[in-house]
């Protein structure tokens, strides 16, 4: 078991290392010189500067390293919680983010909230409902949910709740209020996912004998549902947690940009337009980190809450 | 993750899922119609013309195919001609998605808009598809350091949301259609290499493979002749689903402002144009939006129905 577990951690930190590899090598093999870039977006023309402080500037961002040098400063920076600096800000990139990034993990929490009590209920009313032309609908929902593009869903609501009905502000974040529609705009992606996977599990599970057994000592169908049938089919949809949290980070980018939130979403926006590499790696690596560290742990969690899966078999 | 006891529950599962056996006059029947070379594909396809809501999806796909190559079959006007007297018009019979800040009518640049980005679409597919598809054919067939190489790669790139990769590589390639169109196919690489792979290893141990080899048949020629034609099912699957992802992904990168620059009429371009109109002209952003997602819906609405008829 320990064996397994160690396995598994050095595994992630190979993906991490190895997304950081490929993250660095589209990010910086580049041809372009970002520095020109800043000089020319703020009306400066490189070639008017003397020599030696366009070269300043290029050291101050460690530009002027050989790229294998780069690289590996980089990563000891990573590594030390450096995330480097920002090109067009001039800040510590931990900073920039730092100073954003609450904004996204309350929207991203409270779209995974609602994403995931939606999500489960509507798996579960699908399974439990027998009309049958009410069970096709439910279980088609998802489907159009997950198909409708965020840039849509968002200008409709900002358009029937903000402009209609004029019931929430149709941008910026102060109060709840202007939490309602980005959450709405995420979860709507993200629990169709989970709700499609979570059905799935659930046709599955209902099939098992112990299902027969629990309605045959006189549960109720609800409660049999409930308690063997939620709980089983939860299992397997565990395992999509990290691509609904990876669905998450990438809707708000879209998102925050729509309802002009300030958050890392926004940021990454801002950042891609004006070529901030430090930035954008940074908030690159920040995802696959989340995306790794939550599939570890659910891959290191499910044989607690499945003892029938056991990686004995694996590691010995 | 070995699974101790799924052994047996897959194999009832699989049991109960198999439809009861058709009486004697039936199966002859059936027989009779699934004959000769394309017995299979006939069946298929009037399983398929039996389902309407197919059909009009595959209708509209087909729409928006055909008017991305010849916009001017389905509309009188040019793109970038502007009408002075007519700006914001409501939609109407004359212009059938209204008009825009300058006069421009909005349909006409909806479809010339449709060009670009189902070109972009059809870049990105061809890219995840040639790749994924090598590099799954080479995982799944050579086996051994080679698969897992590829394997740890594909892992990698699936360790990066799709989108943020595709914005990494735009922001070091440049804005325009083509540089999208790049970033997005690249970023479906993975799910090509894994489902291709997948196919290869399960068609690989079949007894008609060994039967081919036994025959004299050359790795190479069983591959090609025997292997791939029996494994392209769930990879076609695939595309149709990730055509619609594609397009989504598109769009959002062109609405984020990373398409091919104005006047030029991308989807996403067209509909972050309209956004500032929301108050007062709707239909500048919400009838390129509904023209988008009803094709992204008709595309997963093939995808489920190709899915449920393969099985």
């Amino acid at each position: 078991m320990t064996r397994y577990v160690i396995g598994r951690i050095l595994q992630a930190i190979a993906v991490l290392w190895a997304a950081y590899t490929v993250a660095f090598a589209v990010l910086y093999l580049l041809p372009s010189n970002p520095v020109e870039l800043q000089l020319a977006a703020a009306g400066v023309d490189p070639g008017s500067l003397p020599p030696g402080q366009l070269h300043a500037e290029e050291a101050k961002f460690g530009l002027d390293q050989p790229l294998i040098v780069q690289y590996f400063d980089h990563l000891g920076g990573f590594l030390h919680g450096n995330l480097g600096t920002s090109i067009t800000q001039d800040i510590p990139v931990s900073q920039v983010i730092g100073g954003r990034i609450g904004s996204t993990l309350l929207l991203s929490l409270c779209a995974g909230v609602v994403a995931l009590i939606a999500g489960t209920t509507l798996a579960y009313l699908a399974t439990y409902v027998r009309v049958k032309p009410v069970r096709l609908f439910l279980s088609r929902v998802p489907a159009i949910g997950a198909s409708l593009p965020q840039f849509l869903t968002g200008l409709f609501l900002i358009q029937f709740l903000s402009f209609k009905l004029d019931w929430l502000p149709a941008s910026g974040q102060q109060g709840w209020q202007s939490l309602v529609m980005p959450t709405i705009t995420i979860a709507l992606v993200t629990g169709s996912v989970l709700a499609q996977v979570l059905m799935r599990s659930f046709d599955e599970v209902m099939r098992q004998p112990y299902i027969m057994t629990a309605r045959a000592k006189g549960l109720s169908r609800a409660a049999v549902q409930l308690k063997h049938g939620l709980r089983n089919a939860a299992l397997p949809a565990m395992t999509i947690l990290g691509v609904i949290a990876g669905l998450t980070v990438t809707s708000s980018v879209v998102v925050e940009t729509e309802f002009t939130r300030q958050g890392v979403g926004s940021l990454t926006q801002q950042a891609v337009s004006t070529q901030d590499i430090p930035v954008v790696l940074a908030i690159v690596m920040l995802a696959a980190t989340l995306f790794v560290t939550i599939n570890l742990i659910v891959d290191l969690l499910y044989p607690i809450l499945d003892p029938r899966i056991s990686h004995y078999a694996k590691a010995a | 993750m070995t699974v101790d006891i799924s052994g047996a529950s897959d194999e009832s599962a699989v049991l109960s899922a198999l439809p009861p056996l058709p009486p004697p006059d039936e199966v002859t029947a059936t027989r009779h119609i699934e004959s000769g070379r394309y017995g299979n594909l006939r069946a298929a396809l009037a399983q398929l013309a039996r389902k309407p809501v197919f059909i009009i999806a595959l209708l509209y796909v087909l729409f928006v195919i055909v008017s991305a190559i010849f916009p001017s079959w389905f509309s009188t006007g040019q793109p970038y001609a502007t009408f002075p007297s007519d700006v914001m018009q409501s939609p109407s019979l004359h212009h059938l998605f209204g008009t825009d800040n300058i006069g421009r009518d909005l349909w006409t640049r909806v479809l010339y808009g449709s060009a670009l980005t189902i070109k972009a679409t059809l870049l990105a597919i061809a890219i995840g598809l040639v790749a994924g598809l090598s590099f799954g054919i080479v995982s799944g067939f050579y086996g051994g350091w080679v698969d897992a190489v590829i394997m740890r790669i594909v892992d990698t790139l699936l360790a990066i949301p799709a989108l943020l990769f595709a914005l990494a590589i735009i922001t070091s390639v440049g804005y325009g259609t083509i540089p999208v169109a790049l970033a997005v196919g690249l970023g479906v690489i993975p799910g090509f290499a894994r489902t291709t792979r997948a196919e290869v290893l399960r068609v690989k141990t079949q007894p008609f493979i060994e039967a081919a080899r036994a025959s004299g048949a050359s790795w190479m020629r069983v591959l090609l002749r025997h292997i791939l034609p029996n494994s392209w099912g769930p990879v076609v699957v695939l595309a149709v689903l990730d055509a619609g992802v594609v397009i989504i992904a598109i769009a959002s990168l062109s609405f984020l402002g990373f398409g091919a620059p104005p006047p030029a009429s991308e989807w996403g371009t067209l509909i972050s144009a309209g956004r500032d109109y929301l108050v007062t002209s709707w239909w500048l952003s919400l009838l390129p939006g509904l023209f988008v997602a009803l094709l992204v819906l008709s595309l997963n609405h093939i995808s489920k129905t190709l899915q449920e008829l393969e099985r």
